[in-house]
């Protein structure tokens, strides 16, 4: 249980997958204008996150790992080259069932998410969860908790941007500056900002 | 065609930068420059995915059902991605390592999805090819052009070549360790993208507010 608070820790905050592995950059610039909608996509992302990792954990160690079908007589084949093709194709999936589920049992949830919905199937922090899960062999506790915490760092990190940007557009930028350039800039200082949690630990 | 192949393979370039304007791709992008070789087998990894999944695409592009569209494109790069990961492990297995997760999040770097949703779905096969290739290449002279800096100034070498001597070892160059850390590849980017735009005025941005100059002061 311990091992798990300190990875939920490090997850959100040291390892950030926004500002320390930049992943899901592409909508993090672009999406972050609002905090309103900056919530939205994160909360989005959050959900997917804490759902794919656990699930692609599964593929993993039920069907893709060596000697993970001897149960269906096959104890000597390896298919862990598929992973890539399957874990994109789950988190696909994925994404498309929630999407319907919650058009059809939730539409005013769906009514606030539902535009995001596609955007995260070729957002690079989900599928960077399930790599990074596969590549450290967390089993599914941990998968389960690593997929949670990472998506909640990455919400908390482009909701804290889009609040920074809000205030941000009063300001009096050089011309060459304005726009992406400034925005790269502030999530330079944010991540320094983050950096500074390294070391914390449960 | 109004496009020449040649405008085709330079515009990605400076004037249509896949990262400073079409601000695709700097997911899997920020994380690999803090050494020029990787950077380098980055940069040819994205630049042959992009190039052939852009062709097959386009090859394939006349008996895609619309609907089903973005899941065809994912198994094509998809796959593309497999082979250039398989043939990493096999021949450079150190590099791989560094790049860890960051081939595999080549599938879902935007600039290849971008480009083929954005030319090849329209586009004749040679044409979508060297498009990819183009801005493939656009993304690897961004990438190289920012490793040259982190790992000159963070670690005083080039390609693992010692350039500046560094106090450590004797000599008189005190790295600058924060160029090796997540945030300075921000503050890089965010400097070119401010030299790109002063030297090409006409891709800064629009800005929302203007701060007016009130009249008798």
């Amino acid at each position: 249980m311990e091992g798990l608070v300190s990875l939920a820790v490090k997850a959100v905050f040291i390892e950030n997958l926004a500002l320390s592995f930049f992943l899901g950059m592409c909508t993090f610039l672009a999406v972050s204008k609002k905090i309103s909608t900056a919530m939205g996509l994160g909360i989005s992302v959050m959900v997917v996150q804490a759902l794919t990792v656990p699930a692609n954990n599964l593929i993993l160690t039920k069907l893709l790992a060596p000697g993970a079908l001897a149960w269906a007589g096959f104890p000597d084949v390896d298919l862990t080259f598929l992973g890539l093709i399957s874990y994109i194709g789950v988190i696909a999936a994925l994404v498309q069932i929630l999407e319907m589920v919650l058009d059809k049992y939730f539409p005013p949830l769906y009514n606030a998410l539902g535009v995001y919905l596609p955007l995260i199937t070729v957002n690079c922090a989900i599928m960077g969860g399930s790599l990074f899960m596969v590549e450290r062999g967390y089993n599914f506790a941990e998968s389960a908790t690593y997929g949670l915490s990472s998506g909640f760092g990455w919400a908390l990190a482009i909701t804290a941007m889009a609040g920074v940007r809000e205030k941000l557009k009063y300001s009096d930028i050089p011309d060459g500056l304005q726009g992406l350039g400034i925005t790269f800039i502030t999530a330079g200082l944010m991540a320094m900002a983050f950096m500074s949690f390294s070391g914390v630990k449960l | 065609m109004a496009q020449t192949y040649r405008s085709q393979l330079i515009d990605p370039l400076v004037d249509n930068n896949p990262i400073t304007l079409q601000v695709l791709g700097i997911c899997s992008a920020l994380a690999v420059t803090s050494s020029m070789q990787v950077a380098f087998v980055m940069s040819l990894a994205v630049t042959l995915v992009t190039g052939f999944s852009s062709m097959f695409i386009s090859m394939l592009r006349n008996q895609i059902p619309s609907s089903i569209r973005i899941i065809v494109q994912m198994v094509v790069i998809a796959s593309l991605v497999i082979l250039v990961d398989q043939v990493l492990k096999a021949y450079a297995y150190e590099i791989s390592k560094t790049l860890s997760v960051f081939v595999g999040l080549i599938i879902t770097n935007c600039i290849v999805m971008g480009r083929a949703e954005a030319f090849a779905m329209k586009n004749p096969p040679i044409a979508s090819f060297i498009d990819g290739v183009g801005n493939g290449l656009g993304y690897g002279l961004l990438l190289m052009v920012v490793s040259v800096i982190r790992e000159l100034f963070g670690s005083g070498s080039l390609w693992g070549v010692t350039i500046l001597e560094t106090v450590n070892n004797g000599g008189w160059y005190v790295p600058n360790g924060l160029l090796l850390l997540p945030p300075s590849a921000f503050f890089v980017i965010g400097l070119i993208i401010w030299a790109v735009r002063t030297w090409k005025p006409e891709q800064v941005e629009e800005r929302e507010y203007k701060i007016q100059t009130v009249e008798g002061h």
